[in-house]
């Protein structure tokens, strides 16, 4: 039986790279080594229901999705664009950087707005990167380097499983050789999670708190504990000098932080604050952070974005020029202003991963999804266009969480056309549409 | 009724069923509130029996589940459509809405939950 060996994972950022997939004409039998989401995603294609055909609906949100051809879905799909005043494209962030630089092609000729799933996941990291930077390493070096490791705000035996045994605290690195035992483990989360369960340190806060709770670590670490009060962020002040003092005992600490630094309050001034604790750390110990990145290729897209258009995501090209400014150009405040008029997204679910008041504005504008699965952004698409999976039926690049680029592998033949491909198609008919020619 | 702080984040098995939203096993996976065991306790409701969370965004009718180990002041939701229901729109100027940390109400209801496509639809205006 063809078994394919050294198999990228493109479910989280942890991008797994040693997954063994076995594949029977043309059929994906079985997974190794993978986790139950790299499991879930790798097989989906034969475990569930996808978009088998392009459908449209041709009398408004009410109507029913009708099958058609993928010519007169992308047809349809560049006349929505090319009609807006407004456009916004978003998402495309569980597929190829290949695809990526296609969408910002995209999204540059039909001056529209541009945006990643970053918009409701780690975009306050970025901008606490802008404000104060974020002194990091791969996830190579963290594995063979760490002996502190603090999950702030996030949760890997859910989010990403493998994280701990092949990067972080059941991993043996270099001058970490027995694993676990070599290293300290700390969770900060209201939560008692069950990445909590073998944590050294567990400082359970008050939700919101973040922001408190690292400004006082930074207190205690510039010799200032003299001036905290008896409980911090709803925590004993002695938790939180046992903490300052794991990290100031530490040979090599890593913050991985997730949500609960970027959804809480505080939003990217938390980030911002992380790395003003990790300066004043760096001054006598070495302590790096990486961001839990969810979707696969999220990173990705803030390369690609980045490199092509000088931002990383919330970019609006309706000036000609690319324009950048998260609050005002970001995904969930140009729907809740009501601003946009027309929708385009891809390798993404808004639909189910927005607040209400932006879904709200989403059902009164045309909206096209290019995706391989059904899921609550179907219910308010007038333009719905199949995809292949990146990563099992095309190649392509994706950069992992902490910024390493690595090659997806082609497992499976499809009929079905790419991201890049669509996308590819589309600009071509934009461009026909606005009397420039073809691609 | 409770007064209470709504949390949102990713389960494994929401991330599982992702690809499969449509489906009965999505469902199980998001659409559920986690509580304290004693809030179960004060609102007289067992699991599986529905509960109203409120927040100043809107309400959802979901199952109550018990997390023996959450505190008091704190009841979760699974990120997807029933908890973005009733999260804050708000991005504080930054681009992110209010995801955690909502301050919420959960009561014992009647009424049904609703699947994925009845709740969608509710946004139509």
């Amino acid at each position: 039986m063809p078994v394919i060996k050294d198999v990228v994972c493109t479910f989280c950022g942890c991008l797994c790279d040693d997954l063994e997939v076995t594949v029977e004409d043309n059929k994906i039998t079985k997974v190794g080594k993978a986790c139950k989401l790299g499991r879930a995603k790798t097989m989906g294609m034969f475990l569930h229901e996808r978009i088998e055909k392009p459908m449209i609906r041709k009398n408004g949100k009410d109507s029913e999705l009708e099958e058609c051809s993928y010519d007169e879905a992308i047809t349809k799909a560049a006349e929505i664009l090319v009609a807006a005043k407004r456009p916004i494209s978003y998402g495309w962030c569980s597929t190829s950087c290949e695809a990526i630089e296609k969408a910002v092609v995209l999204a540059e000729e039909t001056g529209s707005l541009f945006d990643s799933t970053a918009n409701v996941c780690h975009g306050p990291s970025a901008l606490a990167t802008q404000e104060k930077g974020a002194p990091s390493c791969s996830l190579g070096t963290a594995k063979n380097y760490a002996d502190l490791i603090i999950f702030w705000g996030c949760n890997p035996v859910h989010a990403h499983p493998r994280h701990q045994t092949r990067y972080s605290t059941m991993a043996k690195g270099a001058f970490t050789p027995n694993g676990k035992k070599d290293k300290k483990m700390v969770v900060v989360d209201p939560r008692n999670t069950d990445t909590a369960k073998k944590a050294d340190l567990l400082l359970q806060l008050k939700p919101g708190t973040d922001y408190v709770l690292i400004e006082a670590l930074r207190a205690i670490v510039n010799g200032h504990e003299d001036v905290l009060p008896d409980e911090i962020a709803g925590l004993p002040k002695a938790k939180v000098l046992e903490l300052a003092e794991m990290c100031k005992a530490s040979k090599f600490g890593i913050i991985y932080f997730g949500m609960g630094i970027t959804q809480t309050r505080g939003r990217y001034k938390s980030g911002d604050n992380v790395s003003s604790l990790l300066s004043d750390l760096n001054q006598t110990n070495k302590f790096v952070m990486i961001g839990m990145r969810g979707h696969y290729n999220v990173t990705g897209f803030g390369q690609v974005a980045a490199w092509e258009a000088g931002f990383p995501m919330a970019i609006d090209f309706s000036r000609g020029s690319a324009y950048y400014n998260p609050g005002e150009t970001g995904t969930n405040d140009v729907l809740m202003r009501r601003e946009v008029d027309a929708f385009i997204t891809g390798a993404a679910d808004p639909g189910a991963h927005f607040p209400q008041e932006s879904i709200k504005h989403l059902y009164k504008i045309p909206a096209i999804q290019v995706d391989g699965y059904a899921n609550p952004t179907t219910e308010f698409s007038d333009v719905v266009i199949p995809a292949a999976i990146a990563g099992v039926e095309c190649d392509g690049t994706a950069y992992r969480m902490d910024g390493q680029p690595i090659r997806m592998k082609k497992l499976i033949e499809t009929t079905f056309k790419t991201d890049e491909e669509i996308l590819t198609e589309i600009i071509a008919k934009v461009r026909e549409l606005k009397g420039k020619g073809g691609a | 009724m409770i007064g209470t702080i709504l949390i949102s984040a990713r389960t494994i098995d929401q991330g599982a069923t992702l690809e499969e939203k449509t489906s009965q096993a999505y469902f199980d996976a998001a659409a559920y509130c986690e509580l304290s065991e004693s809030n179960l306790k004060a609102l007289g409701v067992s699991i599986d029996q529905n509960v109203k969370v409120a927040t100043a965004h809107g309400t959802v009718v979901v199952p109550a589940k018990i997390d023996a180990r959450l505190p008091d002041d704190i009841v979760f939701i699974p990120m997807g459509p029933w908890a973005n229901a009733i999260v804050d729109p708000d991005t504080c100027g930054c681009g992110m809405p209010g995801f955690k940390g909502v301050p919420a109400t959960v009561e014992p209801t009647t009424d049904p939950v609703l699947n994925m496509k009845e709740l969608m639809a509710t946004y139509k205006e």
